[in-house]
């Protein structure tokens, strides 16, 4: 009985958030659009040589990513803070974790899913093998939530500051620089022909720490910020 | 007999202890590093491999040591400020953090300028290097959110969880770091097989030792003008001589 009201809580806060974020479409293609573009600038920046340019992709895509994540995250929060339903979430009986898993959830969905989808795309323009790519969709799916999951606890803490944006950066993007060392470091290691399963174990490692940590963090930080 | 162990935990008898121990630490602090540097640039011998170049290694260890120690020690005040709901360990957080992203950049400056000589370059992708530089980030970080919240008990509650959040991740961003280097190519340089001159040995201890006390005293003097500014509205405050005069 507990169990399937938890998993209904989230369920539902999963669903109210999808719901939010398509009454907003403009918000999830703006991030989209931001990865497609800060990508597109690479090869403009140092060259059009294919072979340079397979070497660098998916660190570049991957860096993209990872800002590309970092520009919604400030939405996290905000507009339920705003308009005080963060506060009656904070003094429902049920579990703060388990809403912010929710909402957490709901973000990747809205901001991570359409990047890795998108990815493979980017992939083909800087001449990635097919085998490269499917790497990095795999390491991008076990990823992005990391980032989500990380970027939840700055959005918690900078909650309502000036300049949230950028601090929020400034305190959530060294804390992400492991997934993007393993995540970029998969696609590379399958190009040498080398193992991928340690990398990608590792980041499923991290993407379980994050699910079992992160929430409860954030839900803290909250409160914290809320008080 | 009873002690009271939580009689220096208040603000208002720090202050006093606080005032009482700076001068002998920043005294020692200062002969020490006297003594620490006349060992390093004229007793110790040069290094029949780095040449004079190795002497940037008197500074440049203790610095390192401590910009980690540092932050553990922070974090670890943070936790308790955290948990206990005590003002001096979240003021001590906050007074160690510049402290700390000082030593950082002493670190990682002082090694691009042994880096150059030796390797030829400034910068090296070095494992070391570059958790290093991560640290000073999340120095920067913590810095950045504490001054950006004017509530200060926000300020220091916010800035404690990601201190701590820091420091649950330091092992596993060091670790990625040196995974991720040495996947990439071997380690660049070793240390191992040269055992070092006792003179050498000497001067780095005392330089640690040095480093420590001066540490020490600048947080405990950062630590009173945070006193100061926060509890400037009480009465044990305007009644302090340097306050009144």
């Amino acid at each position: 009985m507990k169990k399937s009201t938890m998993l209904g809580l989230l369920v539902l806060v999963i669903r109210r958030d999808l719901i939010l974020a398509m009454r907003r479409r403009a918000d999830v293609l703006t991030t989209l659009v931001f990865f497609v573009m800060v990508v597109s600038l690479f090869p403009l920046g140092v060259g059009p040589e294919l072979s340079m340019l397979r070497k660098m992709a998916p660190g570049v895509l991957w860096v993209a990513a990872l800002l590309a994540s970092m520009l919604s995250l400030g939405r996290l929060f905000l507009a339920d803070y705003l308009d005080g339903t963060l506060e009656q979430m904070m003094l429902a009986p049920q579990s703060l974790s388990m809403l912010v898993l929710g909402k957490m959830t709901a973000h990747w969905m809205v901001s991570g899913l359409p990047l890795v989808l998108m990815a493979p795309v980017l992939g083909l323009q800087f001449d990635m093998a097919g085998q490269a790519l499917g790497v990095l969709i795999i390491g991008l799916l076990l990823g992005t939530p990391i980032l989500s999951m990380i970027g939840a606890i700055g959005a918690a803490l900078t909650l309502g500051l000036r300049g949230g944006g950028v601090l929020l950066s400034l305190l959530v993007l060294p804390l992400c620089i492991p997934v993007l060392i393993f995540g970029a470091g998969a696609v590379e290691a399958i190009s040498s022909g080398l193992s991928i399963v340690s990398h990608l174990s590792l980041l499923g490692a991290m993407l379980v720490l994050a699910l079992v940590f992160t929430p409860w963090v954030t839900a803290h930080a909250l409160r914290i910020s809320m008080e | 007999m009873a002690i009271n162990w939580f009689k220096y935990s208040a603000p208002t008898t720090f202050y006093g202890l606080a005032g009482k121990l700076i001068p002998w630490f920043a005294i020692f602090a200062a002969i020490l590093f006297a003594i620490g540097l006349y060992i390093g640039f004229f007793v110790a011998p040069v290094d029949a491999q780095q040449g004079e170049f190795y002497r940037i290694i008197f500074i440049h260890v203790p610095a390192s040591i401590l910009s980690m120690f540092l932050y553990m020690i922070m974090a670890g005040y943070a936790a308790l400020g955290l948990i206990f709901n005590t003002r001096l360990s979240a003021m001590m957080a906050s007074a160690i953090a510049p402290t700390g992203a000082l030593f950082a950049l002493i670190s990682l400056w002082t090694g691009a300028l042994w880096g150059k000589p030796m390797w030829g370059a400034w910068w090296m992708w070095d494992a070391r290097m570059t958790s290093e530089l991560i640290l000073l980030f999340l120095y920067l970080g913590f810095i950045a959110l504490h001054a950006s919240i004017d509530d200060p008990r926000r300020a220091d509650r916010a800035a404690a969880l990601l201190a701590i959040v820091g420091s649950v991740n330091v092992p596993i961003i060091y670790f990625s770091v040196k995974w991720w280097n040495t996947l990439h190519q071997g380690a660049t340089i070793k240390f191992g097989g040269t055992s070092m001159h006792v003179a050498m040995q000497q001067s780095l201890f005392i330089m640690m030792l040095a480093c420590w006390l001066y540490a020490i005293a600048v947080v405990l003097a950062r630590v009173r003008s945070i006193i100061l500014e926060r509890e400037r509205n009480t009465t044990w405050i305007n009644d302090l001589q340097e306050v009144r005069s």
